[in-house]
């Protein structure tokens, strides 16, 4: 309940500085009007509300729209409201970032618990430095190395194995999810290695192997499924850094998601989208930590919240 | 076994100055402990020499390679280092004289009879075509193509459309670059359809400067003469899309993109250094508001803040954003620190050799620069060493998207902006930056490895 309450703080803050930021900025929506006279200018902005004070008249008006989930129409793109945009594109963003995260658990799981099987031998090293190197390069530079890798891919076969970019089939998802989730997968190998490892000394596992267990069943049942809880916690971070992460891969992979929407607003100081997405984005995060938490609460027993 | 019976000789105080083994190992103080830890690890010896010298040549770089990052070389635009930097002068305007030789495209038959030829040489002023006019077209279109054409493929790019009522005759003055091009002349009907395209020919293209040129290059007066040749500026690291030297602009960008990174953690690290011991030391309702704070700046979502800072901030005129990006990276980042010294400083509270100490009668002050702080150090030290990769990635991430640093100022993020957009033909504008990113954030991420384990014993042996 307490989490809840400060979840909601959490996201009215996010729309206020939202809206602070967003008036801080030089220019006005009225701006790009051509040969406004005075007058006219003064009746649009009666027509929309900017004669009236910042606040609190239009703090209260977004607020207000923001509680019915009304985020305005676009700048640039007149004709496009801002609900619009979020109901198109998020979900090509939200499969990209699933898959990411999928692969990046799986990977992470997988390759954590091979070096803690083979600790200090050679799948150990070769992961671990591949580990060093994918939390080291910034996920930019995979992308865009990426990019050059299928391009001379494709150039050597002689016909598109791979899309280099844009959206559509499935072939198109392979690799930009690789990418996406490349460095939460380096980062949860690290994670899954020390924990794996703090759980090969614990006295459950000896037990197990005293009462005769097979090893598979140790390893899967007991070892992996303890192990694996400490890659929860992390999940939040983990969407949270995806999600950003999708920005600048769906920027370089030329994939229609709501992060490229984003940034291009940013860049083209689209108001409303940038207002809508990033309290988009700002709820999505922060109810995404709170239900990981709620997950992790219920998947382990030990784990009471507060 | 009898023993001989003792006698008062056997009492005698020992002597003075008597040889005995030491018993003693020098002393070491933890720092030099951990410094000597440190040393034995190859590793992170090797990382802290990268690190080292990364910091030397970003602050001693300008004053060896004193080129303008942003100075533009038009004559030699995305080059490699090794490329030809030769160029001719000549006179002029370099209009093409009806004397001069004439090259055609050699073998195969051209069933059009256009005959596109050039005349005179190709050179970076001009590449002059001719070709012979048909009865039938009613205009003509001109390609131009940066690769070998196999047949049926575009043509490259088209240059301009020729009218009937002209000669058959293009100067070409766009944009050309030292190279092998490839034209090629497609007739047009009356609807402006393509009917048939000429033969390929093959261009090589000189570098030529005319005489005004070569003196606003600022060649010496002597050497100017139609037919001399100059040597052009050389780039070590070659020149980026904009003919920006490759070299100035990675120093440049490794200013900004280390000052940041190490300023920020820096202060963040600070900070969350003051608030954490004064919420652990303090206890109660300081405690409490620092740390609901704490929660509160944690749930924001960092990445999403940074880019409404950083527009909400607004940059001026003739400013590089680098001042808002600090402040907004430090504002959102120091409650992990907060967090963690406030963490150690209650454990270290309840420590034995705390109480011991007390109950010695040490005096507060002595309690907290001799027991509290060297303790609290290594764990600080660790941070800041791993916070400083983190904060480069934040920055080369905002450059990247364009919300960092604003051009022409450069950064290692903007710089793998800009090369991601020619990486195709011109890897290294892009793999230059990047590598030295992922090296620098490497080097610290294990000298920060090499710190932890150094400082403290027991988080290696898990290891």
């Amino acid at each position: 309940m307490k989490r809840l309450l400060q979840g909601v703080v959490t996201i009215w803050f996010i729309a206020t500085s939202t809206f602070v930021a967003m008036h801080n900025v030089p220019g006005n929506p009225l701006l790009d009007e051509k040969a406004v006279s005075p007058e006219i200018r003064r009746n649009l902005e009666a027509r929309y509300g900017l004669d009236r004070p910042v606040f609190p008249d239009q703090y209260l008006t977004y607020m207000r729209n923001i509680l019915r989930g009304d985020f305005g129409i676009s700048f640039t793109q007149r004709n496009r409201r801002v609900n619009d945009i979020l109901r198109e594109h998020f979900p090509v963003s939200a499969i990209l970032g699933i898959l990411a995260i999928v692969f990046a658990g799986f990977g992470g799981i997988l390759f954590g618990s091979l070096t803690a099987v083979y600790r200090n031998r050679l799948p150990d090293v070769v992961i671990m430095v591949l580990v060093v190197v994918g939390i080291s390069v910034p996920g930019f530079v995979f992308a865009a190395l990426a990019q050059l890798g299928i391009v001379g891919l494709n150039e050597v076969l002689g016909w598109t194995v791979l899309p280099v970019a844009g959206w559509g089939t499935l072939r198109h998802l392979i690799i930009p999810s690789l990418v996406l989730g490349l460095g939460t997968m380096a980062f949860l190998t690290r994670l899954m290695r020390s924990s794996m490892l703090d759980v090969l000394g614990a006295d459950y596992i000896r037990t197990a192997r005293s009462k005769g267990l097979p090893p598979t069943r140790i390893f899967f049942r007991h070892q992996l499924a303890n192990a694996s809880l400490p890659v929860l916690t992390v999940l939040g971070p983990a969407i949270a850094a995806i999600t950003t992460g999708g920005f600048v891969v769906e920027l370089i992979f030329a994939i229609p998601g709501l992060g490229r929407y984003f940034v291009e607003a940013v860049q083209q100081l689209d108001y409303t989208v940038i207002m809508g997405t990033t309290v988009f984005y700002g709820t999505f995060l922060v109810v995404m930590v709170l239900v990981v938490d709620l997950a992790y609460a219920l998947v382990d027993p030990r784990v009471r919240l507060e | 076994m009898a023993r001989a019976p003792l006698s008062p000789l056997d009492f005698r105080p020992a002597e003075r100055g008597l040889q005995v083994d030491p018993i003693l190992r020098p002393s070491l103080s933890y720092w030099e402990d951990t410094w000597r830890r440190l040393r034995g690890n190859r590793r992170a010896t090797l990382a802290l020499v990268v690190v080292i010298a990364l910091l030397t040549a970003s602050a001693v770089g300008p004053v060896v390679w004193t080129v303008d990052p942003s100075a533009q070389d038009l004559d030699q635009v995305s080059k490699l280092p090794w490329a030809d930097r030769r160029a001719r002068i000549v006179d002029g305007a370099g209009a093409a004289d009806p004397s001069l030789p004439v090259a055609r495209a050699t073998g195969g038959s051209d069933p059009t009879g256009m005959d596109l030829r050039i005349v005179g040489e190709a050179t970076t002023k001009s590449v002059v075509l001719e070709w012979n006019l048909s009865d039938l077209a009613s205009g003509y279109r001109v390609y131009r193509h940066i690769d070998a054409i196999a047949g049926g493929e575009p043509l490259g790019l088209p240059l301009a459309e020729v009218p009937i009522a002209g000669p058959g005759r293009f100067i070409d003055r766009l944009n050309l670059q030292p190279h092998r091009y490839y034209y090629a002349v497609a007739a047009l009907d009356a609807a402006g359809e393509e009917q048939a395209a000429s033969t390929i020919i093959p261009a090589d293209v000189v570098r030529v400067l005319s005489e005004q040129e070569a003196i606003a290059r600022g060649f010496a007066a002597s050497k100017i003469f139609p037919g001399a040749e100059v040597e052009l500026p050389f780039h070590p690291l070659g020149t980026d899309a904009l003919g920006r030297d490759m070299l100035a602009r990675l120093i440049h960008g490794s200013r900004v993109s280390l000052f940041i990174g190490i300023a920020a953690p820096w202060f963040y690290v600070m900070i969350g250094v003051g608030l954490g011991s004064l919420a652990g030391l303090r206890g109660g309702a300081v405690d409490q508001l620092i740390m609901r704070f704490t929660d509160f700046v944690v749930a924001l979502p960092f990445l999403l803040f940074m880019i409404l800072f950083k527009i909400g901030f607004g940059i001026g005129p003739g400013e590089s954003g680098i001042l808002p990006m600090l402040v907004a990276l430090v504002l959102l980042s120091w409650p992990g620190t907060t967090r963690l010294v406030r963490g150690q400083v209650l454990q270290i509270r309840e420590e034995g050799y705390l109480e011991a100490s007390r109950l010695l009668g040490a005096p507060t002050r002595h309690l907290l620069l001799h027991h509290l702080v060297p303790n609290v150090m290594g764990v600080v030290l660790v941070t800041l060493t791993f916070a400083i990769p983190s904060a480069i990635f934040t920055e080369a991430f905002l450059s990247f998207i364009g919300m960092g640093v604003v051009p022409p100022t450069p950064s290692w993020g903007s710089m793998c902006n800009d090369g991601t957009k020619t990486m195709l033909m011109h890897p290294h504008e892009l793999v230059l930056p990047a590598t030295l990113i992922s090296l620098t954030v490497l080097a610290f991420n294990v000298l920060g490895d090499g710190l932890r384990d150094a400082l403290d014993a027991r988080l290696r042996s898990r290891e």
